[in-house]
C-alpha cells in the first residue's frame, strides 16, 4: 500500500494491516485490544477524509482484500458479500442474473463496506430506500475481536435487535464489517429520464410536489443547480416495462412543462456528488424550496460558488464547494446553511472539507440523542479505540 | 423482592401516580388488573401489579421516572394484539397502556407524513389519509385493532411488505421516553438525522428500549391501479413453482399469499369466502402501481399461474371482490378455531426458494407426530405461518403441538431462515434465540440494551433467554451484580 493512503486525512497511521480473512481481522482487533491500539477501518479509502479526522490511528485496518461475493442466491434475490467488494464489480456480477443492488455508487471506487459505514445512498433511494433498508444481515468484528452477527439471509426477519441499523453510517466507530447481506431487485426492462430546466425555487417546489403527488411512481427525483443563483434542473427517473415507462414519462413530461425532454440516458450530473468540499443538507420535503433560497442567499453573502444537487423527492441535498474556497467564508456558509436546514426541519453535515474549514465549524453540528450515542459507543468500544474522533460528538 | 414487598411497592406507586394521571388512569383492582394479564398470545398470563393509562408524553415520562425511583419494572402495551407475548406484564411491575393516547396530530400531505400518538389504530391512519389520496403501507392482519405504538415495538409487517417493507421502513421519527426517564426525539419528518441510527434500532426492539409517545410515519401515494387474482392449484408444490416463476421473471408483486387445503377448509367454515372447490392450494397475487405497468405485468402473472398448474384463476373485478379474496386470507388464523379447539400460530421464515422442500418436511412432520398443521403464508418472502392444531382437553396434545411447532422453527433455521418474520421474539421465543444466534451475538445485542436501560427495568425478560448484566465484563465473574442482589435480574 502506498504511504499516502496510510495518511488518513492528515493523520499518519503507524501501521497498516491488510488481513485476508475474517479470522485475520479478528486477530488484528484482538491484538489491538490487548495493546490498547487505535484502529481505523477502511475499504478502498475513497471516503477516509469524510467526517472528522481520527484523533489517532495506530493501525489502519484495510479490508480491501476481503473482496469476495460469497453467495448470490438469485431465486431469493439476496447476496452475501465481503466488505472490500466494489459496488461497481458487484453490479457487473449481479447483472448476469438480471438483478441489482439498488444503491447508486455516488463515489467512484466505493466498496460495500464503505457504503454501509457512511450510509451513502444515491438517487434510487426515493423508491428503493437507503442502505439501511436494503441491508438484511451483517457480520461485524467487535473492538475486542469477537465476531458477531445480526439479521440474516432472509428479508423478513425480526429476531433480535437489528444492529445493522447501528453499524450503517457509524463510520467504523462500533466495529469492523466483515460481511454484509443485501436484498436485491430485478433490473427493470426499461428506464427513462425526464429532464427540465426551471427558473427558480418556487417552480422547483411546484414541480417536485406535482410529481410526488402524481401516481407515476418515480424511482428517483433529483435536482441540480450548478451555479448558486442559476436555473435549476429537475430530472425524474422512471423504471419498469417498456410501455409503462413510455406512458409514465409522458405524464411526468406534462407535469414538468413544455421545456421537458425525455431520454434513455441520465444527465451528466446524475448520481455524482458535487465537491470536493461536500456539505450534506436535509429538510422536510415541502421545505426544499426555502432551503434552496437560503443557500442561494448564503452563497451570495459569502461570495462563494456553490454547486447544489440531490434528492429533492426525499429532502436530501448536497452542496459542493471548490477545494480552494476561502476557509473563513466556507465556515460562514456552513453555519448559514445549518440554520436554514434547521428551519426546514433538517440538519447540515460537513462530510468533507480541508482542516482549515473544519477548524472553524463543527463538521457534524448539533445531534439529537447524543448522550444515548455516547453510552452506545461506551458499550461497544469502551476504550474508544475504533476510528476515534471521526464520528459525531467526538466519538 | 418478595411478593408482598412487590405489591407494597406497586401500591405506593399507585398513590404517587394517581394525582398525576387522574384516578381513572390508575388501576389496582385485582379483577380489573386481570383484564391485562396477556396480550394476543394467551398461553402466557401474568397479572400486573398496576396498570396505568398515560394520556401525554409527560405523563408517560412521570410513570417511567416513578418506576425508576421505586426500582419497579414496567412493560408498555398498545392494543395488546401482539402474538409473541411482548407485552406480557410482570407480576411485580407496572403495565403502561398507551391506548388512551390516540390523537392523529397531523396528516401532512405536502411532506408525505402523518404524526400520530402511539395508541392510534393502524387502519385509522390510512382512513384519515385516504381522502387526500394517500395511505399508510404496513398492514398487519390485525390492522383494524392494533396500534401504531405496538407496530413500532414489533416492527410489524403485513401482506404487502414484500414490496413496501416493514414498519421500520415507514417510520421516520419517534419521540421516546427512554429508560432513564428522558424524552428523546429520534428522527422527525426529515430523513437521515446525523449520528447513530437510534430510530432504526428502536423500531422492532419489542418495547425493551423505551416507550414511544409520538410517531412520524411516511404516507404513500395510493397506487393508480390495483389488480388482484386468486389462483387455485392442485398442490402447494405447483403453487410454489408458480411463485418462483413470477419472482424469477422480475415481477415484484405487492403481495403473494398462499393457503393450503386445511387453511382453506377453515376459512370456508368461518367466513364462506367461496374459494375454488378441490384446491390443494390457493394463491392470492396482488399487483399495484401505475396502470400502464400493472396491466402489462398482470397478464404475465396470470400466464405464469396457468403454466404452473393453476386450474382456476379468478380476477377481482372490483374492490368488493378483492376484499372477499382477502377476507379468507386475513381471517385464516381465527378461522382455524372452526376446525380445531386449540391451535398455535407459528411464525417462521425460510428462503423463498426452499418453500416446496420445507412444506414437504412440515407435512412429513405432521404425519409422523399425528398433529395437523394448516399452512398460511406470505409466499413472496418465505414467511410461514403454520397453524398447529390440537385439543387441549386431550392429555398430551398440547405438548405434542408445542414440539411440532418448535420443530418447524428448527427447520426454518436449518434452511437459513429466521425464527420470526413479524410476530417478534417476546416471551414466546426467547428460548429459541440461541438456536439462531451465538452467545456472542446475543451478548452484543444486549450491549445496545445496556446503553439504553442499564437498570434492566424496561420490559425485562423479553427477547433474550439470559439477561446480560450491564457493566459486566464478558467471561469474568465478579461478586453478585447489584441487579441480582436487588432481585431484578437472575443469572442463569
Amino acid at each position: 500500500m502506498s504511504s499516502d493512503i496510510a495518511l488518513i486525512d492528515g493523520v499518519q497511521a503507524a501501521a497498516v494491516a491488510r488481513p485476508g480473512s475474517q479470522d485475520a481481522v479478528a486477530e488484528v482487533l484482538r491484538t489491538a485490544a490487548r495493546d490498547k491500539l487505535t484502529v481505523v477501518p477502511c475499504g478502498a479509502g475513497t471516503k477516509l477524509d469524510w467526517g472528522c479526522p481520527p484523533r489517532s490511528a495506530d493501525i489502519l485496518l484495510d479490508v480491501s482484500a476481503l473482496d469476495a461475493v460469497v453467495e448470490h442466491v438469485a431465486g431469493d434475490l439476496v447476496v452475501r458479500v465481503q466488505p472490500g467488494v466494489r459496488l461497481s464489480s458487484l453490479a457487473v456480477e449481479l447483472a448476469r442474473a438480471n438483478q441489482r443492488l439498488a444503491i447508486d455508487g455516488v463515489v467512484p471506487g466505493s466498496t460495500v463496506g464503505g457504503i454501509v459505514s457512511t450510509a451513502l445512498s444515491g438517487p434510487s433511494r426515493l423508491l428503493y430506500g437507503t442502505v439501511r433498508d436494503l441491508l438484511i444481515g451483517i457480520t461485524v468484528v467487535r473492538a475486542d475481536g469477537a465476531v458477531t452477527h445480526s439479521g440474516g439471509k432472509v428479508v423478513k426477519n425480526v429476531a433480535g435487535y437489528d444492529l445493522g441499523k447501528l453499524y450503517t453510517g457509524a463510520y467504523g466507530s462500533l466495529g469492523v464489517i466483515t460481511e454484509a447481506i443485501f436484498r436485491l431487485h430485478p433490473v427493470p426492462e426499461a428506464a427513462a429520464w425526464v429532464v427540465a430546466d426551471l427558473p427558480d425555487e418556487r417552480a422547483v417546489g411546484t414541480a417536485v410536489a406535482a410529481v410526488l403527488d402524481s401516481q407515476v411512481m418515480a424511482s428517483a427525483l433529483e435536482i441540480c443547480r450548478p451555479a448558486p443563483a442559476g436555473p435549476i434542473t429537475v430530472a425524474v427517473l422512471l423504471e419498469g416495462v417498456a410501455p409503462g415507462v413510455k406512458a409514465r414519462s409522458a405524464a411526468v413530461s406534462a407535469l414538468l412543462g413544455s421545456g421537458a425532454a425525455t431520454g434513455d440516458e441520465a444527465p451528466s450530473w446524475w448520481s455524482v456528488l458535487p465537491g470536493p468540499i461536500i456539505l450534506k443538507l436535509t429538510a422536510e420535503i415541502a421545505l426544499v424550496p426555502p432551503l434552496l433560497r437560503g443557500l442561494r442567499e448564503a452563497a451570495a453573502v459569502t461570495r462563494l460558488a456553490v454547486d447544489v444537487r440531490g434528492s429533492a423527492g426525499v429532502g436530501v441535498l448536497f452542496a459542493g464547494l471548490a477545494a480552494d474556497a476561502d476557509p473563513e467564508a466556507t465556515g460562514r456558509f456552513v453555519l448559514a446553511a445549518r440554520a436554514h436546514c434547521r428551519d426546514a426541519g433538517g440538519f447540515a453535515v460537513l462530510l468533507r472539507a480541508p482542516a482549515a474549514v473544519r477548524a472553524r465549524v463543527d463538521a457534524w453540528g448539533p445531534v439529537a440523542g447524543l448522550s444515548l450515542m455516547r453510552r452506545l459507543k461506551d458499550e461497544f468500544d469502551p476504550d474508544h479505540r475504533m476510528a476515534p474522533g471521526r464520528f459525531v460528538g467526538g466519538l | 423482592m418478595s411478593a408482598a414487598a412487590a405489591s407494597g411497592a406497586a401500591l405506593a406507586l399507585a398513590e404517587r401516580l394517581r394525582p398525576l394521571l387522574g384516578p381513572d388512569a390508575v388501576l389496582t383492582d385485582r379483577a380489573q388488573l386481570r383484564t391485562y394479564e396477556c396480550d394476543g398470545l394467551a398461553q402466557f398470563r401474568v397479572t400486573p401489579a398496576l396498570v396505568v393509562f398515560p394520556r401525554t408524553a409527560a405523563q408517560c415520562q412521570a410513570v417511567v421516572r416513578a418506576c425508576i425511583d421505586a426500582g419497579v419494572p414496567y412493560v408498555a402495551r398498545g392494543s395488546g394484539t401482539g402474538l409473541s407475548g411482548g407485552a406480557l406484564p410482570r407480576s411485580d411491575g407496572v403495565l403502561i397502556v398507551t391506548a388512551q393516547m390516540r390523537t392523529i396530530h397531523q396528516i401532512d400531505v405536502a411532506n408525505q407524513r402523518a404524526v400520530v400518538d402511539p395508541g392510534v389504530i393502524n387502519l385509522q391512519v390510512t382512513r384519515d389519509a385516504t381522502p387526500h389520496g394517500y395511505y399508510y403501507a404496513p398492514d398487519p392482519s390485525s390492522q383494524q385493532i392494533c396500534s401504531i405504538g405496538g407496530n413500532v415495538a414489533e416492527n410489524s409487517g403485513g401482506a404487502h411488505c414484500l414490496k413496501y417493507g416493514f414498519t421500520v421502513n415507514h417510520v421516520t421519527g419517534c419521540e421516546v421516553v427512554t429508560p432513564d426517564g428522558e424524552i428523546v426525539q429520534m428522527g422527525g419528518k426529515a430523513v437521515d438525522s446525523p449520528g447513530y441510527d437510534l430510530l432504526g434500532a428502536f423500531v422492532g426492539s419489542e418495547g425493551t428500549l423505551g416507550i414511544t409517545t409520538r410517531v412520524t410515519v411516511r404516507l404513500l401515494r395510493a397506487p393508480e391501479a390495483v389488480q388482484t387474482l386468486l389462483a387455485a392449484f392442485h398442490s402447494t408444490d405447483d403453487a410454489g413453482t408458480a411463485v418462483s416463476a413470477i419472482i424469477g421473471a422480475g415481477v415484484l408483486p405487492a403481495a403473494v399469499e398462499m393457503m393450503d387445503a386445511l387453511a382453506i377448509e377453515a376459512a370456508e367454515a368461518a367466513v364462506a369466502c367461496g374459494y375454488p372447490e378441490g384446491a390443494g392450494a390457493v394463491l392470492i397475487v396482488e399487483l399495484d402501481g401505475p396502470a400502464a405497468e400493472v396491466d402489462h405485468t398482470f397478464a404475465a402473472v396470470q400466464k405464469h399461474c396457468r403454466d404452473h398448474g393453476a386450474f382456476e384463476i379468478r380476477v377481482a373485478a372490483d374492490p368488493v371482490q378483492r376484499a372477499l379474496f382477502w377476507k379468507g386470507r386475513k381471517s385464516a388464523f381465527a378461522a382455524v378455531g372452526r376446525i380445531s379447539p386449540d391451535y398455535i400460530v407459528q411464525d417462521g421464515v425460510i428462503p423463498r426458494t426452499a418453500l416446496p422442500e420445507v412444506l414437504r418436511r412440515i407435512a412429513a412432520l405432521s404425519g409422523e407426530r399425528g398433529v395437523r398443521v394448516a399452512n398460511v403464508f406470505h409466499a413472496g418472502d418465505g414467511n410461514l405461518h403454520p397453524l398447529v392444531l390440537f385439543d387441549d382437553a386431550i392429555e398430551g396434545q398440547g405438548e405434542q403441538a408445542e414440539e411440532v411447532s418448535g420443530a418447524i422453527l428448527d427447520l426454518c433455521i436449518e434452511y437459513g431462515g429466521s425464527i420470526t418474520g413479524e410476530h417478534g421474539v417476546g416471551s414466546d421465543k426467547a428460548k429459541y434465540m440461541p438456536r439462531m444466534f451465538t452467545e456472542v451475538d446475543l451478548d452484543t445485542m444486549q450491549m445496545l440494551r445496556c446503553a439504553f436501560d442499564p437498570a434492566g427495568l424496561c420490559n425485562p425478560g423479553k427477547i433474550f433467554p439470559t439477561p446480560r448484566l450491564c457493566g459486566e465484563v464478558p467471561g469474568r465473574h465478579k461478586e453478585a451484580h447489584p441487579l441480582v442482589q436487588a432481585g431484578v435480574a437472575d443469572v442463569f
